[in-house]
């Protein structure tokens, strides 16, 4: 019954989401009729569903900006006229159901749906096509998955390094500026790596797509210069899946852009850009990154005998770790490492060539040498919306034993990488890196060598994996330090302030 | 822009004299198709639409009435200098660098390969290299050569190139003929690249990606005036002299003067700060083991892709000449036999022989595995086996030409029994003329 009003309801806000297309044309004449009929259906549906309350409310406040609420309860209550209406006709049962029912369809919260991202949905036919579209259009070439996708994971795209998206490109790239094909070729071949290291190469790359640029005739910087901004980010998509900290660089880019007045100057506009760019990199990832290891180190999250554990190479807290020594403080660091990208191995060269005295394990022996650690400082790629930490694969263990053995977790994040995304699993939205990766060769012979050819072996090679909150103690942040599940706070606060 | 092609098609063909003495190397036909034709074409597979040619007036007057060279879709930019030899392809470089705005790809004209041309510019680009260069391994040349007694070839002085581990960074590149004393490899670059791979037989493409800054440091150091002879070998030593990596230069007076002339080589980009940035958080190295971080701290890179399948092929010598005729029709699907040929039906073809325009072959001939130039004649009962006709030639009856390589406007004589021979330009072979292994291309006649 209930999946039944379910796909009801998903057929009808597509037909009426067209019809409405139509109507707004026609709504200054109607409005009042539709508005005086809608109310009262409103009140009867509305009451129990408390979260869409506050928009559908007749806005009392007189702030210039409810007017787009107006339109939007509207909207809303115009859609709720016709659902029922619609529903009268197919029978009362339906709407029964409906008025019993009124949180389960997914149409009462129909201005705020979302649309799952393409790059989740890769087994689905349609949406590569409609990607083969945008594509085409954009005159950007698609890559190709390659090799078996284990079936967990087979909704997302596996790219071969061998395979880079250059090779379909022509050779003087002309439709992407040179400064772009750089970068989509470094972080391809992963000498660009790391959420800190590739912001600031993709801002840079921008400075220099925004000197090279110049305004076509007829045309307003504000509005082209975020349109010649959009193929070059499907072109970085295409090489390496777009970081949420990448994500949160661009959109305040093309606010920047798009809030420049139309009367400035082309010079003047690009100057102000140029200056929002460094601004953003000094604040958010410079400055934020000062701040943090200051406040973890004066607040003697550091101190003297302390043994601290650390997984793979994270900028930030090689930083906090690099500066806590310069402050004097005594402390030893376990570098904890894993298969295949080893990075470990370059936070030890980094730490070490300060001075600090430091272990190095793999990931296996991590609970072997939990009980000397005092402490387990992790980086984050990302921090989602409902507290989960998004890392690198391999820290939710590290998390996992170290809660084990009662030793605090402390996750260093700058704000600028928090992102509005929920997610409790690693499996819906995660990235698979080239298979290839994991073969190795030990003297003289690799075992995995014809793997495409079995046809019951599957390579993974996952990126990222996610924390649940209950296992992080402390997150340091340039705000302060917060609990995890602090992040929706700040996340509206930062939201508000924008 | 991103990158900027440069042809140089003013050589000599000082190797195969033979050949050149009347016609321009960059204009010989291979597979009907004029030398310079094919690297152009490979430019514009890849999406180049403007090439910069450097050339002698000779070869422009020629390129000008060429048809397949007018085919060519892309904007040439022809530069034509003095003939005499004395330039040398830098100093074709410094000739134009007003021209140069942004990177380049310099090419040579005798370069046939069917290389994908984005590994060598992947190098250069993810690396953010000074200089990306082809090589490819070399393999033997199997036909007999007219005029050589024998297979025995002159020991040509070998390269030694030195890769990295990974086989991509260029370490060391010197030619046997600079070796007197032995191979000596500098601690420095030991201490940096423990493992290092030496390798001979590597045929050197002449394909070379350069920094714009490499082409302003040209013009500021007028004594290099070749670029494989002289400033390839120098920007690999560069990499890891001491004045490119040191931070104090202010202390050693000797080095300044050095400095100055460096000084455009290590010209940094705007924005240096940020891209210092973004190295230093990433968290990749190119090499494991030591102290140091990505690259050395060099700035100064040289890269290498080595090709080991496909066609490559320099023509600079007689051998490469006849090899290539034999390989370069297969890189294209283009019938053997031009439509515009007249070939009668008694005529015996293999199927890898190729006629050009306008021919015409009589009855009762034999073509295998040769290349028939356009305007030729072969008359009846002609056995033309593992040849190369230029165009323009006259084959009368009953003539036997076997492996033989004959220039263009020559005249055969009936009868003529022809093994191994190259026949010069216009030439005449006498009728029942028996000639084998002979170069005849003295000309005192006028045509």
């Amino acid at each position: 019954m209930l999946s039944l009003i379910v796909s009801e309801g998903k057929d009808l806000t597509k037909e009426e989401k067209q019809r409405l297309r139509k109507e707004k044309k026609q709504q200054k004449k109607i409005k009042e009729k539709k508005d005086d009929k809608a109310s009262q259906e409103n009140e009867k549906e509305k009451k129990p569903v408390t979260s869409a309350a506050p928009a559908s409310q007749p806005p009392t406040q007189p702030t210039p900006t409810k007017t787009k609420a107006e339109l939007k309860a509207e909207r809303r209550a115009r859609q709720e006229a016709e659902r029922a209406s619609k529903q009268t006709k197919k029978g009362e049962t339906g709407q029964q159901a409906a008025t019993s029912k009124p949180k389960a369809p997914p149409s009462d919260l129909q201005p705020v749906v979302k649309r799952l991202p393409e790059h989740i949905q890769v087994d689905n036919p349609d949406v590569l096509k409609k990607l083969a579209k945008k594509l085409e259009r954009q005159q950007i070439p698609l890559r190709s998955d390659y090799g078996y996708k284990v079936s967990l994971f087979s909704h997302l795209h596996q790219y071969s390094r061998k395979a880079p998206l250059t090779q379909q490109l022509s050779i003087p790239s002309t439709v992407i500026h040179p400064a772009i094909v750089r970068l989509g070729l470094q972080y391809s071949h992963g000498i660009v790596a790391g959420s800190n290291a590739r912001s600031v190469a993709l801002l840079h790359a921008f400075k220099q797509v925004i000197r090279d640029y110049t305004t076509p005739q007829n045309e307003e910087l504000s509005r082209d210069l975020v349109n010649k901004l959009k193929p070059y980010i499907s072109f970085l998509n295409q090489c390496r899946p777009l970081s949420a900290s990448m994500g949160n660089a661009i959109k305040y880019i093309k606010k920047e852009i798009s809030n420049i007045p139309s009367n400035c100057k082309e010079d003047e506009a690009k100057n102000k850009l140029l200056n929002c760019i460094e601004s953003y990199i000094n604040e958010k990832i410079i400055l934020a990154g000062v701040a943090i290891a200051k406040c973890a180190i004066e607040k003697q999250k550091i101190s003297d005998g302390d043994v601290i554990l650390v997984y793979g190479c994270s900028s930030l807290v090689n930083h906090i770790l690099c500066k806590a020594f310069e402050k004097n403080r005594k402390f030893r660091v376990i570098v904890v490492d894993s298969r295949p990208r080893l990075e470990g191995k370059e936070a030890l060269r980094r730490l070490v060539q300060k001075g600090i005295s430091c272990t190095y394990v793999l990931i296996s022996a991590v609970s072997y040498i939990l009980p000397e650690v005092s402490k387990v400082f992790l980086g984050a790629h990302a921090l989602l919306a409902n507290g989960y930490v998004m890392s690198r694969v391999g820290t939710s263990q590290i998390a996992l034993v170290a809660k084990a053995f009662n030793v605090p977790v402390l996750v260093c994040c700058e704000t600028y990488k928090f992102c509005d995304r929920v997610q409790t699993d690693s499996f819906v939205s995660n990235e698979l890196d080239d298979p290839d990766d994991l073969i190795v060769t030990r003297k003289g012979t690799t075992p995995l060598e014809g793997w495409e050819n079995e046809s019951s072996l599957g390579l993974l090679n996952l990126v990222y994996d996610v924390t649940p909150p209950d296992f992080v103690d402390l997150v340091i942040t340039e705000l302060g330090m917060i609990p995890c599940t602090s992040v929706p706070v700040v996340l509206r606060v930062k939201n508000v302030d924008q | 822009m991103e990158l900027q092609a440069v042809l140089m098609a003013a050589g000599g063909g000082s190797r195969m004299t033979d050949l050149t003495y009347n016609t321009p190397k960059a204009m010989l036909p291979v597979g009907n198709k004029p030398l310079m034709w094919y690297p152009l074409n490979l430019l514009e597979k890849v999406g180049f639409e403007e090439v910069i040619v450097i050339t002698t007036k000779e070869v422009q007057k020629a390129m000008s009435t060429d048809l397949k060279i007018k085919d060519v879709k892309m904007k040439l930019d022809v530069v034509s200098i003095q003939e005499d030899g004395d330039m040398g392809t830098a100093d074709a470089l410094r000739h134009i660098q007003p021209k140069i705005k942004t990177d380049i790809l310099v090419l040579s004209c005798d370069l046939i390969t069917d290389v994908a041309l984005h590994e060598v510019v992947d190098l250069f680009r993810a690396h953010n290299a000074t200089m990306a260069m082809l090589m490819s391994k070399a393999h033997e040349f199997t036909e007999t050569v007219p005029g050589q007694k024998g297979k025995k070839k002159t020991a040509e002085q070998r390269d030694f190139v030195g890769v990295d581990k990974s086989g991509k960074r260029l370490l060391f590149m010197a030619n046997e003929a600079d070796l007197e004393d032995g191979l000596s490899i500098r601690k420095s670059i030991m201490r940096k690249h423990p493992r290092m791979l030496i390798k001979t037989g590597l045929v050197d493409a002449h394909l070379y990606c350069l920094k714009k800054a490499v082409v302003d440091f040209l013009t500021e150091n007028k004594s290099i005036s070749s670029i494989r002879g002289e400033l390839v070998p120098y920007l690999v030593r560069k990499q890891f002299s001491k004045t490119v990596n040191s931070q104090k230069l202010k202390d050693d007076t000797d080095d300044q003067t050095q400095e100055k002339n460096d000084g455009p080589l290590l010209i940094s980009s705007r924005d240096e700060p940020l891209l210092q940035l973004a190295q230093e958080r990433s968290c990749w190295n190119d090499h494991r083991g030591d102290m140091s971080e990505a690259y050395h701290g060099g700035k100064l890179r040289c890269y290498v892709h080595i090709m080991d399948q496909g066609l490559c092929c320099r023509v600079n010598t007689l051998a490469a000449y006849i090899e290539v005729n034999r390989l370069a029709p297969k890189l294209f699907e283009e019938p053997s036999v031009h439509p515009s040929a007249d070939i009668s039906e008694r005529c015996q073809m293999g199927s890898d022989s190729i006629i050009g325009a306008v021919c015409h072959i009589a009855d009762k001939t034999s073509i295998k595995r040769s290349t028939i130039g356009n305007f030729t004649t072969v008359k009846e009962k002609v056995k033309v086996t593992n040849s190369i006709i230029m165009h323009g030639v006259t084959i009368e009856e009953g003539c036997n030409i076997q492996g033989s390589v004959i220039c263009s406007n020559a005249v055969i004589g009936r009868g003529a029994d022809l093994k191994y021979c190259l026949v010069g330009n216009g030439q005449h072979i006498e009728p029942e003329g028996k000639r084998e292994g002979e170069l005849s291309y003295q000309t005192e006649q006028p045509n």
